[in-house]
Parts: structure tokens; sequence; C-alpha cells
């Protein structure tokens, strides 16, 4: 096992150094003069130079790139060319937004994903099959901004339930410890705060949770279906086993693996919804970091926000390969 | 196939012409309810795409302030949005640039994907293994940060999401026709060709091409969903098509004004894009069920 996962380790290295190199590009890869298309057509020659001299675009690239990963090794994400901070720290508090939101709707996901999967393999072909099931084929095609919106329009503008935007009520602000707002409240024991921070996880929660519910819902079951047929099932429930047992404890427990790798690959495809998410809601997590960045050509923070998102995306997959065994004792690496 | 046997044996060779696998997977694709619903929507869209600016009843760019957030009637069926223009008449012509960038985005991914993947399942060795590399560095990004990243690099527009949606798409087709090849080159008739001399160039082109074809036309109806979703993100976030171009992206972006006053302008662009990804996918999966029941997980 252990050799297994050093063995998974190393494998990523080069897909970690390849992904570090395409982050890199970025800049450099931009058409024309980066340093002039940065600053705009108005930058006076002193100020391009400056930038490409703060930037190193006057090294050879491979020096350059050298410097980067040198930087990386550090932990030195580089300096934001808009507010001249520090990336590293200043990426933080947008991580956690993002990872509090994507946390909840990973949950949300999977709670509802998994039992409408079970309920509707359990009673294949009753209506509530039908039902689950064109929900499931509607949510993977819906565009989640657009789902978004249409909660917005319904759920804050038109019912008035739920904040249409942010992470928290402006005019009482929470004090940031770690930035998770649903620790830091509980933390501080203002449950007031703790039920306000829940109120504006709901809306985009659900939107981003759409499609990995939908699609967890059909692999668990298409995953079940099969499970089921299994002859141990068979005598589970031959030998009088109530059903729901047979369903939750039995069946469950193997239909569980495929499950298991929508549900780590949906995990990482939540950060890239969470740009969209985020722009929506002006959630203030990764995704809306690099959008403004975009906004602003502040390449650095385009650069390494990506890279830390991609960074995050490698990791649970790693981390989903490896949950592999725990959960399917029968899977051996070697 | 039967040309290389005919040849190999110099005799004609009667197939049994009743039971084809294209008229097998007709037979199983016909059956599928819900691969004829998507196929029909995709039908519709296509149809509208093309002839629909035909018929519309205003120019895409008519401005008229004197009708601006117009609830739909029966002289705007859609409404109108901020400057008058007929909601209808711009999401007609937004079908032509969704199925455009999403049809070829995909034909170029598939394309570029299939002609690295061919190679390196082909020929293996360390050319294998730097492409096969490769995929797996661009599968590391969330596609749609990829597509970002290469917007950002190039400036946005519809031209460039179209770029940026091919790139993202092409390891997704690589991977694909590499484990094809991989398999298909094992296939007795491929060793024959190479027995009887043939060059590598005409068996990848005659034999393995073909043979690995399947697998692609069922991913690229699928990717036709996901192209079109990622273009009117892009659009959405501003990094795709460009005012006034009616994009359904761009137009649901704009839309956000104006929520509470004027809902029409959000409901149907939305409509338009999910219906049309339903339509790809449903025909995907029934494309798959009937070519590649293999492929189902």
């Amino acid at each position: 096992m252990l050799n297994y996962i050093g063995k998974r380790v190393l494998q990523l290295i080069p897909v970690l150094l390849g992904m570090s190199f395409i982050v890199f590009l970025i800049i450099r890869a931009i058409p024309g003069n980066p340093a002039q298309v940065i600053l705009g057509q108005k930058a006076t020659q002193e100020s391009i130079a400056a930038l490409e001299e703060k930037l190193g675009l006057n090294n050879p690239w491979y020096v350059q790139y050298f410097d980067y990963l040198k930087g990386l090794f550090t932990g030195d994400l580089g300096e934001s060319l808009r507010t001249s901070q520090p990336i590293s720290s200043e990426i933080w508090p947008y991580l956690a937004a993002t990872i509090e939101l994507a946390v909840f709707a990973m949950i949300i996901a999977i709670i509802v994903g998994v039992n409408a999967g079970i309920i509707s393999a359990w009673f294949q072909n009753s209506w509530f099959d039908y039902v689950a099931m064109v929900i499931a084929l509607i949510g993977v095609s819906m565009p989640i901004f657009w789902l978004g919106l249409i909660e917005q329009w319904v759920f804050s503008l038109n019912l008035d339930w739920l904040p249409t935007s942010g992470r928290e009520d402006v005019r009482n602000p929470i004090s940031p410890i770690t930035n998770f707002y649903l620790i830091d409240t509980l933390i501080q024991g203002r449950f007031d705060q703790f039920g306000i921070v829940i109120k504006h996880l709901i809306l985009p929660g659900v939107a981003l949770a759409t499609i990995p519910t939908a699609i967890i819902a059909r692999m668990t079951r298409s995953s079940m279906l099969e499970v089921m047929r299994s002859d141990y099932v068979r005598t589970a429930r031959a030998k009088g086993q109530k059903m729901f047992l047979v369903v939750y404890k039995h069946a469950l427990k193997n239909a569980l693996i495929p499950v298991l790798t929508v549900i780590g690959l949906q995990t990482g495809l939540l950060l890239g919804g969470a740009i969209l998410t985020e722009t929506i809601f002006s959630w203030p997590g990764i995704g809306r970091y690099i959008y403004e960045a975009i906004g602003y050509r502040d390449y650095t923070v385009i650069q390494s926000g990506i890279l830390v998102v991609a960074f995050i995306f490698v990791m649970i997959n790693l981390i989903v390969d490896l949950l592999y065994t725990v959960i399917d004792k029968r899977i051996k690496y070697s | 196939m039967s040309e290389l046997t005919q040849k190999v044996s110099g005799q004609p060779i009667v197939v049994d012409q009743a039971v084809g696998p294209w008229k097998e997977a007709w037979r199983s694709f016909k059956k599928s309810k819900s691969a004829l619903a998507g196929t029909f929507i995709v039908v519709f869209f296509v149809l509208l795409a093309i002839v629909g600016p035909l018929f519309v009843p205003q120019a895409i760019n008519e401005q008229n302030f004197s009708m601006r957030l117009q609830a739909p009637s029966s002289q705007f069926w859609f409404g109108t949005d901020d400057f008058g223009r007929d909601i209808f008449s711009r999401i007609v012509h937004g079908a032509r640039l969704s199925l455009t960038v999403g049809f070829f985005a995909v034909i170029f991914s598939a394309v570029i994907g299939s002609f690295l993947g061919i190679i390196s399942g082909y020929y293996g060795k360390w050319i294998d293994t730097i492409i096969s590399r490769f995929f797996d560095i661009m599968l590391a990004f969330p596609s749609i940060l990829l597509a970002i990243a290469v917007v950002s690099i190039l400036g946005p527009s519809l031209q460039n999401a179209l770029i940026a949606i091919a790139i993202i798409n092409v390891p997704n087709f690589g991977r694909l026709i590499r484990s094809k090849v991989l398999s298909v080159k094992q296939e007795e008739y491929v060793m024959a060709a190479r027995a009887i001399g043939m060059s590598d160039a005409r068996i990848l082109w005659r034999h393995i091409l073909p043979n690995s074809m399947i697998p692609v036309i069922v991913q690229g109806t699928l990717s036709i969903a996901t192209a079109i979703i990622e273009a009117a993100a892009l659009g959405f976030l501003g990094l795709g098509a460009e005012a006034p171009q009616p994009e359904w992206g761009k137009m649901l972006a704009d839309s956000r004004q104006y929520l509470m006053t004027a809902p029409w302008t959000l409901i149907f662009p939305g409509l338009a894009i999910m219906l049309t990804v339903l339509g790809f996918n449903l025909m995907g999966d029934g494309l798959r069920d009937a070519l590649d029941p293999k492929m189902k997980s």
C-alpha cells in the first residue's frame, strides 16, 4: 500500500511540472509584447520596461521558468500586479470561501444523488424512478449559470426567502479566523451569524450541486441495479433480511465503488463550476478572484489562481484513487 | 475489411447484407424513445440554425427603444430586451452561433485528438509516453479553467472561445482513440496487412482509423453538448461572444440586470441552451448504446 502511494505520488511529478509549465506560459504566450498588453495602450516605455524587469521577461525562457519553479517550491506564487500583495497570502480567504461552498455543494450532491439513485434502483420502473431520472437528465444538461439566475429570480427577488449574493450580512460582518465562516461563527458562538452563513450558502450551493447530483444519481442507480442482481444480495433477501438493510448495508457497499470515482471527478469539476456560480452570486471565492483578475489583466493572479485550483484538482483525484483500497479490500495495488 | 479478405483469397465473398453492423445499430437506436427524442431536438435546432434566420420577424440588431423590455406577446413571442430587440429573432440567430461553435470546436478537437491518439497508440514507446503525459497534464486542469486561460491569452471573442473549447477537448478524444487503437492493432486483419507489406500510413488510414471511429462518433455527439455549454459559459463570463452578437450565454449575462422587471430575457435563452444540450446528450447516449454497448458505464 505504502509502495503504491509512493508510486502514485512519483507519477504526479511530471504532471505537476507540466501544469506549472502551462500556467507559466499564460503570460509568455500573450501575442505581442506581454507587458504592453498587460499595461494597456497608454503605458509609457518606462512602465513597460519596469514591468518586464519585474516579471523577468528579459531573461531567456528557461531561466524564467526555473525562477518561477523555484518560487513555487518556496510557496511564492508571485505578486498581484494590481494590489502588489503576495498572492500566496492574498489567495487564502478566497480559497477558503470556495472550499466552503464546494464542500457544502458536494454534501448536497452526495446525500441527494446517492439516495435518489438507491431509491430509483430499489423501485426500478416506478414513477419515482422515472421522475428522478428525467430530472437527472435535465440536470446534466443544465447550464448552471442559468439555474443560478433562475434561483435568484425565484427565491431571492420574488419570494425573498434567501439572500441574492455574498457570503455574509454586510451589516453584521463576521470576524474571520479560519475564513471558513461556518467554523468561525461556531467558534465564536455566534449562532445568529451561523444561520446567516447557511442561508447564503443555499442558493449557490444548490446551483453548484445540480450537475454532480444528477451524475451521482445516475451512476448510483446503474451500479445498484447491477449489484442488486448478484447472488449475495439474493441470498441476503432469501434468508429474510429486511429489504432496507439489504439495500443500504449489503448492496450499497459494493455499489459505491464506481460512485466514488464519479464523486471524486465531480469534486474536481466543482472547482471549475465554481467560477460561474461565484460570478452569479458574488461569492468571494477563488473563481471570482480569477475572473476579476482577467478583467484587470492581472496575469500573475490568473496564473497562480489557475495553478492552485488545478493542484487541488489533481490532489483530489489522487485521494480518490487511494480511497478505493480502503473501500474495496479486493483491490490490491502493487 | 471485406475488400482485404477478397484480395487475400481472390474469391468474392458474399456478406450477409441483411444485418450489417450499421443496420443493427439503427434498429436498436430506433427502439430507444429517448434517443429519438434527442435526435428530434437536434434536427429541430439544426434546421432552426440553417433556415430559421430567413424567417424571423426582426433583424437581430434592430433597436427600438420605444419597445424595450416588452413582455412576450403575439408581436414579440419571447418579448424584447433592453434595446427593444426581438428575443425570439435573436435566439434563432443564436442557434446558428452556438451550433457552429459546438460543431466546429468538436471537429477540430476530434481531428487533432484522433491524430495524436492514433500516433500514440500505434507507435507506442516514447511517442506514446510524451503524448500520454501531455494528455494527463491537460486533463489535470478543470476544463473551463483551461478554456479561460486560453481566452485570457488570445483575448475574448467567439472565435477564440471556439479555439479554447477545441483545445480543451483534445485529450478526451486522444485518450479514447488511443485505447481503441491499442486493441485494434492487435486484430488479425492488421497483422495480415502488415504481413503483406502495407505501409504504416496506409494501415493507419485504411484499417486502424475506420475501425476506431465509433467511439469518436459517440464522444463527438456528447462533446457537442458540453462544447455548447462551455461556449455559453464563456459568453456569459464576457470571454466569448461580444455585443451585439446574439449568443445565448451573452444574452443571459445581459439579462441579469432585468431579472425582476423582465424575466423573459432570462428564461428563453437559457431554455434554448438547455434544450439543445439535452438533445445532443440524449442522442449521444442513444448512439453509444446502439453502436458501442461496451462503452456504457
